[in-house]
């Protein structure tokens, strides 16, 4: 994984600790409580991430043709 | 008063939904090619979709329905940090780092089980006699759980079918005329059984994909319908504030959670990278490009199966439940679907459940069985002389056998609280052996000795700690750590987790380094674009 998905990544395991908030009830629109507001957004960003990662920084040698070795494993 | 009719209605809605499945394993067999690879792999032909429904199907359990709503009834919205959002990220961290890796490394190689390649990295068979019954031991509770969880949900969903029939008595006034325990998970495992069977992972992977649209689909359908039914507005925005206005303020937030659970939770869905059972569907991926798809949308995937049922959850709270509900949380779901839908969607919610519930047993199953036939009677030289129509036979011997063992066990520990709590315990388990998988494909320094230790110190520090915690009667357990100007209270998970990392990384420090040319194999040079 490139060093921008590690960064990216710890950011969002950063953000989903979200201590600053930890007693906020509010509720957006009326129905939706700031804490699981956050959370759900966390889920969004991380889709977000990973669909960067994956288009622009997918590593080029999962692509590269598999060149079987025989099934040494398999037998181990 | 359960209408028996009503009852009826559900009870057929599930009988129709099995059968559906077992139509599934026939078909999957039709297009099986009677090879070993095709029958335990799909012979690597699953594309994006499919993967993307597999795997999310095989990772959500019961627990993402009933247990969620469950948890959220009695903790509030923090249960969707605590366990979805933080699986967001890591669940597809695991595909992306581990999955696509291991994909590579058992196309080149040939493996079919996460045994078989942690053997050809460390250069060590012996460490397959040591992983195998720790591994092994992890899935069988998971088994366990689905199999009487499915018994409980169906005996729920068809109380009151067969009141005056004695084979369908219960003691509990609630659960009288329902079918009963033993029935419904022999029912649920030969339908299990049979599909797997039949079909293999072709025929698993289709059911997986077929229930894992399911549940989805009905969870949606469920909350849509409850809303408007607790909330009682004119559409969904204003049932939901209804209903939302009157929670808790305590369940809306988390200032009833604790911080320092709620950063070691982080830890669980790490557990993903060493599952046996998805280590086998990893590599029945047709490409590495087939894993994108599940990378991306398996954090939406969870948040459109987790948010609606937080929010049944907590909306449960504001109704006036009996109390055999209140005391259960696990029944808060189905006692509001049966109570408050009509009987047709109460038995596809049924269906929902039983969908997730053995969209995760069928892999379970089916990976064991491998596991026993490949590396156990594959190890020996005479396993290794069979041919692929007998390594078939056997696989499917032991599918019966593993099949049968659990429902075996069901029945005897039927009842016993223990046994979910013993889940929870698995999870950790897993989680702590997830450094040694990262290591074997990133630290090119792991030698067998650091893994028999971290597999070793995995084993007994869970061991020792699940005993203090009264064989995880104490749910709440903790280890206390005390620091020079405070005292942590540290889950299990956390614990276990350090020591295998420390155990491995300095017992491979101590040992000689595996060969270049050994590592090669497993490292190759990157090539220059």
């Amino acid at each position: 994984m490139p060093l921008i998905g590690w960064l990216l990544t710890l950011l969002l395991l950063v953000l989903h600790q979200d201590w600053w908030q930890w007693e906020n009830d509010t509720l957006f629109l009326g129905f939706l409580p700031a804490g699981l507001a956050w959370h759900m957004g966390i889920s969004l960003a991380a889709a977000a991430m990973w669909a960067w990662i994956v288009w622009f920084r997918w590593p080029a040698e999962l692509d590269e043709e598999v060149v079987v070795t025989g099934q040494k494993g398999a037998e181990s | 008063m359960i209408e028996p009719r009503d009852a009826i209605a559900r009870l057929i809605i599930i009988c129709i939904y099995l059968t559906v499945l077992v139509l599934v394993g026939l078909a999957a067999n039709r297009f099986g090619r009677g090879t070993r690879r095709d029958y335990l792999l799909a012979s690597n032909s699953v594309g994006p979709f499919m993967l993307l429904l597999c795997l999310f199907g095989t990772t959500m359990t019961a627990f993402a329905m009933v247990g969620s709503s469950g948890e959220a009834y009695q903790r509030g919205i923090g249960i969707y940090g605590l366990m979805a959002s933080s699986s967001g990220i890591l669940h597809s961290f695991c595909v992306f780092l581990i999955g696509t890796r291991l994909w590579k490394l058992g196309q080149r190689h040939g493996y079919t089980t996460q045994i078989q390649f942690f053997q050809d990295r460390l250069q060590c068979r012996e460490i397959g006699w040591l992983l195998f019954p720790v591994l092994v031991g992890l899935v069988i509770p998971y088994l366990l759980i689905g199999v009487i969880g499915a018994g409980a949900a169906i005996q729920a969903m068809t109380a009151g079918a067969f009141p005056d029939n004695a084979w369908f008595h219960s003691d509990l006034p609630s659960m009288n005329g329902g079918v009963p325990p033993w029935m419904g998970t022999l029912a649920i495992c030969l339908v299990v059984l049979a599909y797997v069977f039949l079909g293999g992972m072709r025929g698993t992977t289709w059911a997986n994909a077929a229930q894992t649209l399911l549940f989805v689909v009905l969870g949606l359908v469920t909350f849509y319908m409850l809303a408007m039914k607790i909330g009682g507005g004119d559409n969904l925005v204003e049932s939901m504030q209804n209903a939302t206005g009157k929670v808790d303020s305590k369940l809306l937030s988390r200032s009833e959670m604790s911080k320092i659970s709620f950063l070691s939770y982080l830890l669980i869905p790490l557990s993903m990278g060493m599952f046996p059972h998805l280590f086998q569907h990893w590599l029945t991926a047709r490409s590495a490009k087939s894993f994108r798809l599940s990378i991306v949308l398996h954090p939406l995937f969870i948040m459109l199966v987790w948010m609606p049922c937080i929010y049944i959850g907590i909306w449960g709270t504001v109704l006036d439940l009996p109390e055999g509900i209140r005391s259960n949380p696990n029944s808060v779901l189905p006692y509001l679907v049966q109570s408050e839908l009509s009987p047709i969607i109460a038995g596809l919610l049924t269906a929902g459940i039983l969908a997730a519930i053995m969209s995760s047993l069928d892999s379970q199953v089916l990976c064991v069985g491998t596991m026993f036939a490949t590396d156990l009677v594959g190890a020996t030289g005479a396993g290794r002389r069979l041919s692929d129509g007998t390594q078939i036979w056997v696989a499917r011997i032991f599918v019966v056998v593993v099949m049968a063992a659990t429902w075996g066990l069901s029945m005897a520990l039927m009842g016993n609280r223990s046994v979910f709590a013993l889940g929870v315990w698995c999870f950790s388990g897993f989680a702590a052996l997830f450094p040694l998988v990262f290591a074997a494909l990133y630290w090119r320094r792991l030698t067998a000795a650091g893994a028999v230790s971290a597999v070793l110190t995995m084993a007994g520090s869970w061991i020792f700690l699940f005993r203090e915690s009264g064989w995880g009667a104490n749910s709440g357990y903790t280890v206390k750590l005390q620091l020079p100007t405070v005292q942590l209270s540290l889950d299990p998970v956390v614990v276990i987790f350090v020591a295998t990392a420390f155990s491995m990384v300095a017992t491979s420090l101590m040992t000689r380094a595996p060969a270049a040319d050994h590592l090669a194999r497993f490292f190759p040079e990157k090539k220059k674009h």
